[in-house]
């Protein structure tokens, strides 16, 4: 049972690394935004493995249901000029990679090789662990935690308006929505390929079908 | 009824959360697209919520205070995309880009 349980947690524990690995290397950023999604189901299935139930839900509920759906509208809303073929990554990117994996050596070398961590003895047979269960949460957030409860909610309150403020435009200098010529205009004004507008939008009549005009440079 | 805490030790759920952790910082760091910088910060958090729920369950299983910590970790990264993504789509509005290093006007 203890050897299912630990290969469980490494194909859980590879998956999720594997999702974030993706994430921040995958050139289409909707395809990151999708391995996205699948880290969180990763580290949410290991939440369900450390019996922290509530937090699992929790996690689906809010990154995967409310975060990633935030995260695609805004990648929809910005996609005029972030697809592929523009360069993803700094020039420089090898040096965010040392910083990180500096970090890492820095991180793990002394929490696993130099501390023992004094765990919880293990329960005998016959016996239930004691864990806090999600009754005891919602008690103390109503007791002991009640007044940061009332400020988290605060929080979101001043996020919800923030977020409406800065990103609300009157409809006075609101700019019209870019049409596929002016798109192009703009990305010959910058120096960018031209692979996924579609070549229709050059031809001087919208009837011709795409497969008949040949192709931009 | 076994659990994970017989099963797989400490060290190896900290490895894990210090990986998840550390590809996130490197995301962050790396691309030029400010929502995949965004998308390097939810991995850090997550990795830190998953260091929460370990030293919860492993150290102190009987306090509430690993799991209502993550909580609000939980929260705070809720409202940091929500206002974060508005800023982002109010930056593309005025600049019509949402790569970072276009986006130096506060630069010396």
């Amino acid at each position: 049972m203890n050897i299912l349980i630990m290969v469980i947690f490494f194909l859980l524990s590879a998956f999720t690394l594997l999702a974030g690995l993706m994430v921040v290397t995958v050139k289409n950023i909707i395809h990151a935004a999708l391995w996205l999604i699948g880290s969180f189901f990763g580290v949410a299935a290991l939440y369900l493995l450390m019996e922290a139930e509530f937090i699992a839900i929790v996690q689906v509920l809010i990154y995967v249901g409310a975060i990633s759906i935030l995260i695609l509208f805004a990648i929809m809303l910005t996609r005029h000029v972030t697809g592929e073929g523009v360069r993803q990554l700094y020039q420089r990117w090898w040096i965010a990679l040392i910083v990180a994996a500096a970090l890492f050596g820095l991180l793990i070398v002394p929490t696993v090789f130099n501390y023992s961590w004094n765990t919880v003895p293990p329960v005998a047979p016959g016996q239930t662990a004691s864990i806090s269960s999600s009754v005891q949460i919602g008690t103390a957030f109503m007791r002991e935690y009640l007044l940061p409860f009332e400020i988290a909610s605060v929080l979101l309150l001043v996020a919800l308006i923030g977020a409406i403020v800065i990103a609300y435009e009157e409809r006075s200098t609101r700019r019209k929505v870019l049409t596929l010529a002016e798109e192009v205009a703009l990305r010959q004004q910058r120096g960018e390929p031209l692979r996924d507008v579609p070549t229709a939008a050059t031809a001087s009549s919208p009837e011709t079908p795409a497969a008949n005009v040949p192709s931009q440079p | 009824m076994p659990s994970m805490v017989e099963a797989v030790p400490l060290t190896w759920v900290l490895i894990v959360a210090g990986g998840l952790f550390c590809i996130g910082l490197f995301g962050s760091l790396s691309r030029r697209n400010t929502i995949g910088i965004l998308f390097g910060v939810e991995l850090m958090l997550n990795a830190v919520n998953l260091n929460l729920i370990a030293f919860w369950r492993y150290l102190e299983p009987n306090l509430v205070a690993g799991q209502v910590f993550a909580l609000f970790i939980i929260t705070v990264a809720a409202a940091e995309a929500a206002v974060g993504l508005a800023m982002i789509i109010a930056i593309y509005r005025s600049r019509l880009t949402v790569n970072a290093d276009e986006v130096d006007t506060l630069r010396g």
